[in-house]
């Protein structure tokens, strides 16, 4: 028996439109030379490959390679390989879902490069309307997308897929446009680990009962489903035969979990430049937590060597503290995770990463306090954190902070090739031959 | 019955309050004030108290008797306050309530001039580029003055463009006419740019501001 959402819909249409190798394209923007060339954009630290052009992936570098594994088939194909610019892409981004906005009232961002937008009642031929919007953000912000439509998401990220992945669509697949013998001799043809949700170990259990493409998970029974693997998993299936389970998201939830990690420049031995780096990803974290007008319960530490040296002995721990009470202050967070790190540090390591992560988040407003609160106290901290906040948003990033971050920060990042913020920084505009 | 007053002994700096509060048999003591609610002190000592007529004997009693040597009346509790007492927020009011004759410059009062908005027509679509050469002075382009480029704008002959050649973005007035396409240049020194078929030019941007550093 197959269990249909008391929510579903029959009759819906969703656009996902996603930018094509996104980073990659931001810099092309602004450096024509990169046109036609291949292209990696490194993680933070220029660690590994986060976006590869259409030239690196034809060259078989996958997703996430780390740098020093491709340097030989850099240097034989000339590969150009630049520093990640996030303030570029996120000032990119937002031009894209802005612009994204007017071509429907209904928008899901999905992810930096990607939203859904809600076509539900649109009477126009989509096709048409695809390539209106895929036209219209490479003419204004210069990115290339593709879009893909469908009666529901999973389908619609399908659809996205299929005009990534198939020229002859153009960029623009609606699966809607198709008769239903015509879609399942597509769905045939795509392997079921395409299907959004349904990772590598999901692929496999799949494949041990013969699931291989995405038709037969379509047409796999939904009952058998849900008893072996879950209901998330059924409701898949229901997507995949056009049945609409999965709504729009318009407003982006509050973040769970709110990570500050990054690997160092070189590697650190002691605990004091462990500590300035702590702090520093504290800062940053508690941050982000205001903004959201959270405060979080617990506060997770963690500490790494480099897994890549492989002769250097390996440690790696995390350890994570509950707070008394529920905090957004800058100065407990940092004093919470200094004592974690002091209970994880061991001497005599190569440490290549740390970071904090903030837990149990809960909107500022509703916290209990404890038996022992300081009323007071919490109010001028309230204060301090504001006029922190105030003006480092003001006077730019790192104004003001906490001497336990550092001053040196010998243990930053290392962006060897990072292109200037071409969009956000009036001393860093591009250059144009007059 | 609560009775608040500045003691006028106190030094001017610290500024002590105290609640009198008269305890009668059977009177129940819930309800009634919260510390820090009503009105707040003045900075100069006040004098003026108001009591129910049934407790004025008492209260001038307790007043003459702590005068002359502190005692407390049975029958009332003295409680001292913070130094610092809890500070109550009033809402501010976005408005002002006017008396008196309307100022009739009201009438004329407009926004300021907002630069994004008048220089601006597509915000997604509209990037900041610093010029770098001279091919361009006699359009009134210098090297080192920043353009207000609008990628949304259709090119059309005789605009100013940004294009994307020989993998540089070039800023140059656009020529389109008799199936003809060319850059040209606004300088004799340089030279136009031309193209021939099958070659492959992007035209990024319509210039439609200059900003120059005076």
């Amino acid at each position: 028996m197959t269990n249909i959402p008391f929510h579903a819909k029959q009759h819906a249409s969703f656009a996902l439109v996603d930018g094509n190798n996104f980073y990659v394209s931001c810099e092309r923007v602004f450096n024509p030379a990169l046109e036609g060339k291949p292209v990696v954009v490194l993680s933070n630290n220029d660690g590994c490959a986060v976006a590869r052009s259409a030239e690196v992936k034809a060259l078989g570098i996958q997703m996430a390679t780390p740098w020093f594994q491709m340097q030989d088939l850099a240097r034989k194909h000339g590969i150009i390989a630049l520093s990640s610019n996030y303030t570029l892409y996120a000032d990119m981004s937002n031009r894209m879902m802005s612009l994204l906005r007017q071509f429907s009232p209904h928008q899901e961002v999905y992810s930096i490069d990607e939203c859904f937008l809600g076509l539900d009642g649109f009477s126009r031929d989509l096709t048409t309307y695809g390539q209106e919007i895929r036209q219209r953000v490479r003419q204004w912000i210069g990115i290339p997308v593709c879009v893909g439509i469908a009666p529901s998401k999973t389908l619609a990220k399908l659809a996205n897929h299929v005009a990534k992945k198939r020229p002859e669509w153009n960029g623009v697949c609606d699966l809607g446009s198709l008769q239903e013998s015509g879609l399942n001799e597509l769905l045939a043809d795509i392997e079921a680990g395409e299907v959004w949700g349904v990772g590598r170990r999901l692929r496999e259990q799949l494949a041990a009962m013969n699931i291989h493409t995405v038709l037969a998970l379509k047409q796999a029974d939904t009952a058998l489903i849900r008893r072996r693997f879950s209901v998330v998993l059924e409701r898949t299936v229901l997507e995949l035969r056009g049945i609409s389970c999965l709504g729009l998201e318009e407003i982006a939830p509050n973040k769970q979990q709110i990570v500050c990690s990054r690997s160092f420049g070189q590697p650190v031995l002691h605990l004091a430049e462990l500590r300035e780096a702590v702090s520093s990803y504290a800062t940053r974290a508690a941050e982000k937590l205001r903004r959201q007008s959270s405060v979080a319960g617990a506060i997770h530490v963690f500490i790494s060597t480099s897994p890549f040296r492989e002769k250097d002995p390996q440690y790696s721990q995390g350890i994570t503290i509950p707070l008394p009470e529920a905090s957004d202050d800058t100065l407990k967070l940092i004093r919470a995770a200094q004592w974690g790190l002091k209970q994880i540090y061991r001497p005599g390591y190569r440490y290549a990463k740390a970071g904090v992560m903030l837990m149990e988040l809960s909107p500022a407003g509703s916290r209990q306090h404890t038996l022992f609160s300081d009323e007071g106290a919490e109010k001028r901290s309230a204060r301090l954190m504001q006029v922190l906040d105030g003006i480092n948003r003001k006077m730019g990033k790192d104004t003001l902070f906490l001497a336990s971050s550092g001053i040196m920060k010998g243990w930053g990042m290392k962006q060897g090739n990072r292109s200037p913020c071409y969009t956000t920084d009036w001393g860093e505009l591009a250059e144009v031959r007059g | 019955m609560i009775i608040c007053f500045t003691n006028p002994s106190a030094t001017p700096y610290i500024e002590y309050r105290y609640i009198i509060q008269y305890r009668a048999m059977n009177q129940s003591t819930r309800g009634g004030a919260r510390a820090g609610a009503g009105r707040k002190p003045s900075p100069d000592p006040t004098t003026t108290i108001r009591v129910p007529i049934s407790q004025k004997a008492a209260v001038l009693d307790f007043v003459q008797q702590r005068q002359a040597g502190f005692r407390i009346p049975s029958g009332m509790e003295i409680f001292a306050f913070a130094e610092h007492p809890p500070r109550q927020k009033f809402p501010l009011m976005g408005h002002s309530v006017r008396a008196g004759f309307p100022s009739p410059a009201d009438d004329y009062v407009e926004k300021r001039i907002d630069l994004n908005e008048e220089l601006i027509q597509h915000r997604e679509a509209t990037f900041f580029l610093r010029v770098k050469g001279q091919s361009m002075v006699d359009a009134g382009i210098d090297d080192g003055d920043e353009l207000i480029v609008d990628r949304a704008i259709k090119p059309e002959h005789g605009r100013i463009v940004i294009a994307a050649v020989d993998g540089e973005l070039t800023v140059k007035r656009f020529f389109q006419r008799d199936g003809l396409v060319k850059l040209i240049a606004e300088n004799p020194k340089y030279p136009d740019i031309e193209f021939r078929d099958g070659q492959e030019m992007l035209i990024w941007g319509v210039v439609t501001r200059i900003i120059k550093q005076v």
